[in-house]
């Protein structure tokens, strides 16, 4: 595809949606749900791991109201996972709807279906469980071979061999290396060892996840779910209810955010089996409580790094050991395990060899699973803080480090099967950064007035655009009776902007202005297959897909206009919403296309459906650079400026990429600064509400700078790649390693609290 | 789940009291934002809200602080925003946000006594009255210190004078619960500093006070002082911080609001 | 138990529970746009005004709002419209479920606050979270709305 003016694509369009819903418009899962649903609550598992020795339903269910009551005994036997994976999922089948096991504190334990919250909740307290209480796992240090085995039942099962070792706690080994990393580092003048600690962090998205179920008029199940993998929901319920997917319909309205959280089913299933059992309408609401603490969380981990440098400063090899602490059940441990090397290792490309290794276990806490980032956030904290040791080390600037290290255009990576970069503009990224920061002045620091240091600290990052050989997105574009274009996609809007964006893409093919496409998506009985919005995918992969549909239409438009116009194909322009002849008289409007068509004798309605998927994923680069001022009588840290540098590709709509990056760069300081799932010594969750997990508030982020270095990626749709993901994954590194050069503590676990900075600063003095 | 049985919104006050003293769960309703996420089960639940008790006024030498003047008052009002180094709308200001404080009542914060509460922190190093319906005034000192009896807080009465004060409250981020929070006023050389959030309920440093009002104010005695408040008052661990941390930012903290009090002084 | 009260200009009289919070009564009611997010009177997604100071609705009993004048978005839809465009303009509304909530709380600054500064603002809105947009398209569109640099 060539550069040419673009009307649309390049453009910050407001999101067609965007009115709609800020003026709070009835529009999310909630607003839609029949009034007279029946209510749902779940009883939860006091205990971290239990046995259920006996449960009595029998004077709850004599509440007035109630409406059902199910345990255990009343679920499919089938086991299923809630990771949102594309079929074979490479996650465990580790779960029932109920069981009686209960894995962590909050583990489902009954449902009460009742006509209000009141009834459910007056149920739920006469509800009488007995358990058998176990020996919970409760450090994921001490997972492997722990005398608990958190699952012991026979019939879990996986698709893939992913290294699960249930009776060790272990559900998945990785190891990926090329080259002799031990010979490599044994010849390396300079080697730097170090492990770090990413920690759990809560997605936090502001609708929390909810679910509402109804049969329609043939019978079939329909699911309206805040949920950004709709056909994935529709394929887990198949499986954990035992009915045919044929039988199923799941719809995303409008929801309020997700970052991956929704990339793992919640409540649908609960609410799908009462609606089946009762035949009624069902809306589950998890409470914020239930969000915090019944849901997922991103993988807490323990990264041991090796790099091993020559005297020229050059890094010749990278080791990185994991391990993975993915709680109660294995959604998504296995592949953010792998992701943690694949989206690292490929960032610096004068190395001979590269090695990861690691596990994810089993403990007894709530599960991990998807989130923004998704093991590249983890491995960047690691890998990056260990690059700014080194730097240090060499006594090399730690932006003239990666300068020197970083992949080139054209080049093939070690992990990456011959595949050639595409595009990058990481080292424009990386000069315009520093130049921003004023990294020249400021690096390593400043002595300011009163007690206050000011540092600055950097890092950079790697993403995909998709999953390669495994993600893939359809579109259908057709032109409507009334002249205008129903653009249908299965890509799922959490608030990111795709409707937009895919519009707009479709509006620069088809030549016509954005509003005369309107956009149909998110049900998996009228949408065309989309695996969901994840993994970065959405505008590469479905983006490519909206313009592949749009020339095949365009095409077609073009043909039938100059059918009428009695002349070839290649005769007719189509300009000003018209099929022309070039250089002579006629045209016909598309309306009247249109119309001549689809109406009356025409027998025929134009369309275009068009599928894409890619073996290659292509890399989206962030350099992100902090500046911190750290109080050192107390420890205190005040970020004061962060400057983020994308190259996300072409930006298909720069005021969307804009606010993509500097939410993302926010949850990232979140996780720098303040955020932590914290357990007591029970197991239970103390971060449940927003008043004990601080997700920053706008006092807390400073000011938040972003700038674009537009690279031209061949495979994406006009160049573009991805920018969902790359975005989180640099302030942790780049403000522990401001605080670092501030005051000379190396922060280790995340998050970098006041009380931690102090005590080390007293430990050095 | 908080429940309410029944409501009432009387006139006067003594009514309020005679429901209140009725039965053991009716209880007074504040802004309600504390109260919603407790599981209390609530008899008859009594809004004040038509005694008019939301002023913030002066009264014969006292700002006199009604129970239902809500928290964003405080912080907005003239009168308490320009007494003490502003040191009332200071210790508010930055509690969750401004709708937050829309709701919350004085009253209900004080009665309350909270052990995070940043107010009563700032209200201990004023000459704070406390005035109840049925325990008539006293000192804030003394009504912190009293065990808990069902009564009606009608109003502060804070004593007017040149009294010189700074507040500061140590936060993880900015719309979180005080790790430590330190109060410290002097008025014709008496020194009174005060620490809360230990995470224990504020109290006053009294042999600092009483160490710092007796010297010279040199820079030697100014951490002597700090280095006192942090030794003799307890600290404890909680989710927000350990003791041994707390007890270095009291030491921290005090030295800076002193420092801060002969700063506006000297202006 | 009955509430009368006006709502967006409109008396109304409305049938409650004793321990009903004003944000239930709201949605039940049809005011839609009033969205809950954190059950502890912390996230200011259920800011409506009452007499016209912006307040947490869920937090606030409904048997309290009984002779008060309540204003949700749907009220000030003007107002609140010639906002939102600025806002969507910077793609600042992103998935849009605090955006109600958050708007209420702008128009209410603008009342109160005479040309703010970019940290009397900051303070004023902190009590409204957003987790998509790390609130820097957020200030930008509220300075243009303002007028401010």
């Amino acid at each position: 595809m060539q550069e040419v003016s673009l009307r649309n694509v390049g453009h910050s369009i407001p999101k067609i949606d965007g009115l709609s819903i800020a003026m709070g418009k009835p529009a999310y899962t909630e607003d839609l749900a029949m009034p007279q649903a029946l209510v749902l609550k779940i009883l939860r598992s006091p205990h971290a791991f239990a046995k259920i020795i006996s449960i009595d339903t029998s004077k709850a269910e004599l509440v007035e109201g109630v409406e059902c009551i199910l345990t255990y005994k009343d679920v499919p036997k089938e086991r299923f996972t809630l990771a949102g994976q594309s079929y074979p999922e490479p996650s465990p089948y580790d779960r029932l709807i109920l069981e009686n096991v209960v894995r962590y504190v909050g583990d489902e334990v009954a449902i009460i279906a009742a006509v209000d919250e009141k009834t459910a909740l007056k149920a739920m307290k006469l509800i009488n469980v007995e358990y058998e209480v176990l020996e919970p796992v409760l450090d994921f240090e001490k997972a492997i071979g722990h005398p608990s085995v958190v699952h012991f039942e026979e019939d879990l099962t996986c698709n893939f061999d992913i290294g699960l070792h249930k009776e060790q706690n272990i559900v998945s080994s990785h190891e990926q290396a090329v080259g002799d990393v031990e010979k490599v580092l044994k010849d390396c003048e300079f080697i730097v060892e170090d492990v770090y600690y990413p920690q759990a962090q809560a997605h936090a998205m502001m609708e929390t996840y909810r679910s509402f179920t109804y049969q329609d008029h043939m019978g079939r199940l329909v699911v309206v779910s805040s949920t950004q993998v709709p056909f994935h929901i529709k394929r887990q319920l198949a499986r954990a209810l035992q009915i045919p997917a044929a039988k199923i319909r799941v719809i995303k309205p409008r929801i309020g955010g997700g970052f991956g959280g929704k990339q793992t089913g919640a409540g649908d299933v609960f609410a799908a089996l009462v609606t089946l059992r009762t035949g009624k309408p069902a809306m589950i609401i998890y409470d914020r409580q239930e969000t915090f603490s019944c849901t997922t969380s991103r993988h807490a981990m323990r990264i041991k790094v090796r790099l091993g440098a020559d005297a020229d400063g050059f890094i010749r090899a990278i080791d990185l050991e994991v391990l993975s602490d993915t709680g109660a059940y294995g959604e998504h441990a296995s592949t953010v395990l792998s992701c943690v090397g694949e989206y690292t290792l490929p960032l610096y490309n004068k190395t001979k060899a590269v090695r990861i290794r690691g596990n994810a276990v089993y403990t007894n806490k709530m599960p991990a699973g998807a989130f923004r980032g998704y093991g590249a956030t983890q491995g960047t904290f690691a890998l990056e803080s260990a690059v700014n040791k080194l730097a240090e080390r060499l006594a090399i600037d730690p932006t003239e480090i990666r300068l020197k290290n970083i992949s080139q255009k054209g080049e093939t990576f070690l992990t990456g099967h011959g595949v050639q970069l595409g595009s990058t503009a990481l080292d424009r990224c990386i000069k315009k950064g520093r130049e921003m920061v004023g990294w020249k002045e400021k690096f390593p620091r400043q002595t300011m007035s009163g007690a206050k240091i000011r540092g600055v600290g950097m890092a950079i990052t790697m993403q995909g655009s998709g999953i390669a050989n495994i993600g893939t997105a359809s579109a259908e574009i057709r032109l409507t009776d009334d002249g205008n274009f129903a653009l249908l996609i299965g890509a799922t809007d959490m608030g990111t902007g795709c409707d937009t964006i895919l519009s707009q893409m479709a509006a620069e093919v088809l030549e016509v202005p954005l509003d005369k496409i309107y956009v149909s998506a998110g049900d998996t009985d009228t949408s065309p297959f989309d695996p969901g919005s994840y993994a970065s995918s959405t505008t590469y992969l479905a983006g490519t897909a909206v313009i592949k549909a749009a020339e095949e239409l365009k095409g077609k438009i073009l043909a039938q206009g100059a059918k009428f116009l009695g002349v070839s194909k290649e005769d007719v322009i189509f300009e000003e919403l018209s099929v022309r002849r070039i250089g002579g008289e006629g045209e016909i409007s598309l309306a009247k296309i249109a119309e001549q068509t689809i109406l009356g004798m025409g027998n025929l309605q134009l369309a275009a459906m068009a599928t894409h998927g890619s073996q290659i994923s292509p890399p989206p680069y962030v350099a992100g650079f902090a500046e911190v001022e750290v109080d050192v009588e107390t420890g205190k840290v005040d970020l004061i400026d962060y400057v983020a540098v994308v190259d996300c590709g072409t930006m298909i709509n720069p005021n969307l990429a804009r606010i993509q990056a500097e939410g993302g760069i926010v949850q990232g300081i979140g996780m720098a600064l303040f955020e932590e799932v914290r357990y007591s010594n029970l197991g239970k969750m103390e971060t449940n509400t927003f008043m004990q997990y601080k997700i920053p508030c706008r006092q807390d982020v400073g000011n938040v700078r972003i700038a674009f270095e537009e690279s031209y990626e061949p495979s994406g749709p006009f160049g573009a790649k991805s920018i969902g993901e790359v975005v989180a994954n640099t302030p942790s590194p780049a403000i522990v390693n401001a605080v670092y050069n501030a005051v000379g503590v190396q922060v280790h676990h995340l998050p970098v609290t006041p009380e931690k900075v102090f005590l080390e600063m007293l430990k050095q003095q | 789940m908080f429940t309410v049985l029944d409501m009432a919104q009387p006139d006067k006050l003594e009514e309020a009291f005679e429901i209140l003293a009725k039965r053991k769960n009716n209880t007074i309703l504040g802004g309600c934002a504390f109260l919603k996420m407790s599981k209390k089960r609530i008899g008859t639940g009594i809004d004040l809200s038509r005694l008019n008790l939301d002023y913030i006024r002066e009264d014969n030498g006292f700002i006199a602080i009604g129970a239902m003047a809500t928290l964003r008052d405080l912080e907005t009002n003239a009168l308490s925003r320009d007494a003490f180094g502003g040191i009332l709308s200071q210790s508010v200001r930055n509690i969750i946000g401004v709708q937050f404080r829309n709701g919350v009542t004085v009253g209900a914060s004080v009665y309350s006594r909270y052990g995070f509460s940043d107010l009563l922190t700032a209200l201990l190093v004023l000459d704070t009255e406390v005035e109840l319906y049925n325990g008539g005034r006293m000192p804030l000192q003394d009504f912190l210190q009293k065990p808990y009896e069902k009564d009606i807080l009608v109003q502060l009465r804070i004593e007017k004078s040149q009294r010189s004060a700074a507040f500061s409250s140590f936060r993880k981020s900015a719309s979180d619960f005080a790790v430590l929070n330190v109060a410290v006023s002097s008025l014709d050389h008496q020194w009174t500093i005060a620490v809360g959030a230990r995470p224990g309920r504020a109290v006053i440093a009294e042999t600092a006070s009483r160490a710092l009002s007796q010297g010279h104010l040199s820079a030697e005695e100014l951490e002597a002082a700090a280095k006192i408040a942090a030794d003799e008052l307890s600290f404890g661990t909680n989710t927000r911080g350990t003791a041994g941390y707390r007890k270095a930012l009291c030491q921290v903290l005090v030295k800076r609001g002193i420092m801060e009090v002969l700063q506006c002084k000297s202006n | 138990m009955q509430i009368e009260l006006i709502v967006n200009d409109k008396s109304v009289t409305w049938d409650i529970e004793k321990d009903e919070f004003l944000a239930d009564t709201l949605r039940a009611h049809g005011f839609l746009s009033v969205k809950k997010a954190c059950d502890t009177s912390c996230c200011g997604l259920c800011t409506v005004w009452m007499d016209g100071k912006p307040v947490l609705s869920c937090s606030i009993l409904s048997m309290r709002a009984h002779g008060k004048k309540i204003t949700t978005i749907e009220g000030v839809a003007q107002a609140a419209e010639e906002f939102a465009h600025i806002l969507t303009a910077e793609g600042a509304e992103q998935c849009g479920f605090c955006s109600p909530g958050f708007i209420m709380n702008v128009l209410a600054m603008k009342n109160e606050l005479d040309n703010p500064t970019e940290d009397e603002i900051i303070h004023y809105l902190t009590g409204n979270l957003c987790r998509c947009t790390g609130y820097m398209g957020q200030l930008r569109a509220v300075k243009t709305y303002l007028g401010v640099a």
